[in-house]
């Protein structure tokens, strides 16, 4: 059930502003690619067109082609809410609802889409989810209580059960961990693991100690310059861009000499 | 460099708070001990707590300064009087605001019976009589205005906020301002525009003056909510989205409701606002001294139109109809207030629990 | 799981009906909004036609003639106003400074509430107020001026019996203005960059001194606006006036006497209820007047906001 993703010469454009060029590379199913590279390569730009979230942002737009199992996300009659249900996206600041309980906010992708569930379902899918993202533990005695009660941890965790609980294929997630403390990163670390074996899966990460714990492959972004688009440069096995990158710039990001 | 400083500044002497107070209780002690003089003496007529309180805040102002001016130096002294003056404006601010509520309760409760909420001015032309019709009137007039802008504000607000893009947007916005600005006398005479095309001249009737107050309340509920909305983080919109909810519902179910508890206060304010409204009340809802529950015949009073009425148009004991009014007066700030009062209670009450 | 994903029709679905009916209702609520405010303006002046191009017969039939009378209310409008504007600009100044600089800090915002509140009080129980308790209250204070300064053309006799002058009527405006000019004043005072006011205060100035030399040119915009937000609604007010004032359509700069220059609102307020044929349009005419003046003024204070946003780099 979970998919590959393969991605053709895709260019991203803020009105006249191109964000990132001629991006080709493909996903494999039940892996992790995480995507590195300095601060405004265009690494989350990119992520976000993998399921068309991009489009919330006024005057945004994608030239080229991003195929899940074949078929284009871009096509004319493909609807992006469809897109985003199976396609997940966990963000950089855990944005759990306020106004709604631990247990509504794992619902909410049910809920919010006026979906019919059973109690006793709605309850099987809300431990579900909440096991798949190790937090069950922690917050079963107090499902009725807001998310926004919980730690910074638990709240990326509550996020993630919420993504889960629409059975994506894909989940994508934009720097998971970048506000959060060494313990909960390592909890998510640790998540993303177990995730990978149902899911394909694409993380976000300005910690490349991170990217290279978590993935199986690595992609590296780069920009020339200000007002440059962002591009691809090196896209292969974590193991290769860590020790043995074919591009320079690929090194000297990696060695920390700039970025 | 420092010692120069401390020396150009301020001598190291300074008034101790004790001196001030001691001065200030000074100050009004001697005020008020001239106006008890000049009232008992028969040369103002009755003690006057307004000048007391206006004579000892310009005594004290004015000694502080002097012995500012003495001890502590010129700078520190003008920096005595402008705190002084300062707060003497607030005070001064404040006193018709008291002055206001006191005369308003004081007269306002000599009618403040069950007569009052029982029967009309139908044939009343001196004691007795009542405001029920005003109070019927003012509630399906509100009410009437209320359904038309409130729907159409809070959408008007989501278009701006959520889907406005370009000259339309823009537009949108600058008349909002626009309206923000109409005096409320010209509301009124724009109804009456509207309605005599279709029925006349003569037209009087409380849904024209519904339609005036509407044009008062949107751009109000429009701009409460427009802020709101604003407030509601991007970052939960892009969550919603994220999880495959379709634009319209993400706005229904999860910026709305974040954003509930200020578009709720913002609403009560506007309706506080347009219930004390008079003018456009009196040229298109006209003066009636009858029951009426149509709202779409017949002339219709409402509550500060009463007011006005009460005063303006006496009939045998013109006492009476003074007393009316101020009861009319007092019932009306009674409503404003409670109005005011539940909008805080509800923002705190459905306000999004957790740290945020 | 895997039975619920791969049932759905791939990706395909049909442009979704609720999104598009709610965003064509939004679209359509703004479109509302140009819709009432042309219709404003057409009907206005469709009404007010008739006045501007009356005959001297028809004007005579009614006793009422837009031309002659619509000077003399431009200047009582304008004159009330500015009047108004007089007393509580620099009341609210010394208000808003004393709420956010002088107050201590845990009352300040409570101290707020009570200038808002004069805020929420209906403009007819102001004009109920001022006619039966301040009226009477400033008479002798009038007398009083009559007597002693009354070479001073403002002050010149003879003195109103009952109070209702133009300059009672310009207080009671102050205080109805007050509120709304304090609190925009007091929220541009509270962003005052905290860098300028203690770089002020660490050069060794007085709290005073810092106001001056921070507080105030860094709030001077938005006090303007606030003063024209102020003036836009003392312009438009009616019922305070039409109770409290003895009015005339005249043009006197005479603040006491018992013949005062009535305002638009007032007039119209005033004499609508008996009013017929030519007449309704007369004051329909003199309502656009208002408007466009109310319009005028308010637009200049946007203006001065917007282009204070623009080149503030303090927010």
């Amino acid at each position: 059930m979970s998919k590959r993703i393969e991605v053709k010469d895709l260019n991203v454009y803020y009105g006249k502003f191109k964000a990132v060029e001629d991006v080709s590379l493909t996903i494999e199913p039940r892996t992790v690619t995480a995507f590195i590279g300095p601060s405004g390569c265009g690494k989350s730009t990119f992520l976000r067109t993998l399921n068309r979230m991009h489009e919330v942002i006024p005057g945004a737009r994608v030239e080229g082609e991003v195929m899940i199992d074949g078929k284009n996300l871009y096509d004319a009659d493909v609807d992006p809410v469809m897109v985003r249900r199976q396609v997940g996206m966990v963000f950089q600041r855990p944005n759990p609802f306020p106004t709604m309980s631990i247990a509504d906010n794992v619902l909410a992708g049910v809920k919010l889409n006026n979906a019919k569930i059973s109690k006793s379902d709605a309850e099987h899918l809300v431990e579900k989810s909440l096991k798949g993202a190790n937090l069950w533990k922690e917050v079963k005695d107090r499902l009725n209580l807001p998310g926004s009660g919980l730690s910074g941890g638990q709240q990326q965790r509550l996020c993630i059960a919420r993504a889960i609980a629409v059975s994506p294929e894909v989940i994508l997630m934009d720097e998971p961990c970048s506000a959060l403390d060494p313990i909960s990163t390592l909890a998510i670390e640790d998540l993303i693991e177990e995730l990978k074996a149902k899911y394909t899966i694409v993380i976000v990460t300005h910690n490349m100690q991170q990217a290279s714990r978590v993935s199986d492959k690595t992609a590296f972004f780069n920009i020339a310059g200000t007002g440059e688009p962002g591009k691809l440069i090196e896209f292969d096995d974590t193991t290769t861009i860590f020790e043995n990158p074919h591009v320079q710039a690929t090194e000297d990001y990696i060695s920390g000499r700039f970025g | 460099m420092s010692t120069e400083v401390e020396r150009v500044t301020t001598s190291k002497r300074t008034l101790e708070p004790k001196v001030l107070w001691l001065t200030a209780a000074a100050s009004f002690l001697v005020s008020l001990g001239v106006f008890v003089v000049l009232s008992m003496a028969g040369i103002t007529s009755g003690f006057d707590i307004v000048a007391t309180v206006l004579w000892s805040a310009f005594l004290y102002v004015a000694l502080s300064y002097v012995m500012s001016r003495i001890v502590e130096g010129k700078r520190k002294a003008t920096d005595r009087l402008v705190a002084g003056v300062v707060t003497s404006a607030f005070v001064i601010a404040l006193l018709p605001l008291i002055s206001l509520i006191y005369t308003t309760v004081a007269d306002g409760l000599n009618r403040l019976d069950g007569t009052f909420f029982s029967s009309s001015m139908r044939n009343i032309v001196g004691e007795g009589g009542g405001g029920l019709h005003a109070l019927i009137g003012t509630l399906e007039v509100t009410l009437a205005a209320s359904i038309i802008s409130i729907p159409i504000g809070i959408m008007t607000a989501i278009y701006l906020v959520e889907y406005g893009r370009g000259k339309l947007a823009q537009a949108v916005t600058f008349l909002i301002d626009v309206m923000t600005g109409i005096p409320s006398i010209v509301a009124g005479l724009f109804a009456f525009a509207l309605f005599a095309i279709f029925f006349g001249p003569g037209i009087r009737f409380g849904i024209g003056g519904a339609v005036a107050l509407s044009l008062l309340m949107i751009p109000v509920v429009v701009r409460s909510t427009e802020e709101m909305l604003k407030l509601v983080p991007n970052e939960l919109r892009e969550a919603s989205y994220a999880l495959g909810v379709p634009k319209w519902l993400t706005v229904v179910k999860v910026v709305l409701p974040t954003a509930i508890a200020g578009i709720i206060t913002g609403v009560m304010i506007a309706i506080s606002r347009i219930i004390g409204e008079t003018a456009p009340l009196l040229i298109i809802a006209g003066l009636s001294t009858n029951m009426n529950y149509d709202l779409f015949n017949d002339r219709m009073t409402t509550l500060p139109v009463f007011v006005y009425t009460q005063y303006a148009n006496p009939g045998r004991d013109a006492q009476a109809y003074l007393d009316r009014a101020w009861t009319g007066a007092l019932v009306l700030i009674l409503i404003v207030m409670a109005l005011n009062i539940i909008a805080r209670i509800l923002a705190k009450v459905l306000a999004p629990k957790g740290q945020r | 799981m895997t039975s619920a994903t791969t049932s759905q029709p791939a990706l395909r679905a049909p442009r979704r009906l609720g999104d598009r009916v709610f965003s064509i209702a939004a679209t359509t609520s703004g479109v509302i909004i140009l819709v009432v405010l042309a219709s404003v303006a057409i009907f206005l002046v469709s009404k007010s036609v008739p006045a501007l191009v009356a005959t001297d017969k028809e004007v005579t039939d009614v006793g009422m003639s837009f031309w002659g009378n619509i000077g003399p209310l431009v200047f009582g409008t304008i004159w009330a106003a500015a009047l108004a504007l007089l007393f509580a600009v620099p009341f609210a100044i010394a208000i808003a400074l004393f709420i956010s600089h002088y107050a201590p800090r845990r009352i300040a915002q409570g101290l707020g509430y009570a200038i808002d509140l004069l805020a929420a009080i209906p403009s007819v129980v102001y004009g109920l107020w001022g006619i039966m308790v301040l009226a009477p209250a400033v008479q002798p204070i009038y007398v009083w001026l009559v007597d002693n300064v009354g070479w001073f053309p403002l002050f010149a006799g003879p003195v109103s019996g009952t109070g209702r002058t133009v300059l009672t009527v310009a207080v009671v405006l102050a205080v109805m203005i007050l509120p709304i000019i304090t609190a925009l004043s007091r929220e541009i005072f509270l962003q005052t960059p905290r860098l300028h006011e203690e770089a002020a205060l660490a050069l060794g100035a007085t709290k005073w001194e810092m106001i001056k030399m921070a507080v105030l040119p860094f709030g001077r915009p938005g006090i303007i606006s606030a003063t024209m937000l102020g003036l836009g609604r003392a312009l438009g007010e009616t019922m305070a006036v039409a109770m409290v004032l003895s009015p005339a359509v005249i043009v006197s700069f005479a603040l006491l006497q018992s013949q005062n220059p009535t305002t638009i609102a007032a007039n119209i307020a005033l004499n609508f209820p008996e009013a017929h044929d030519l007449g309704v349009n007369v004051l329909i005419a003199t309502g656009l007047v208002l408007f466009i003046i109310t319009l005028i003024v308010n637009s200049l204070a946007r203006f001065i906001v917007n282009r204070r946003k623009a080149f503030s780099g303090a927010n």
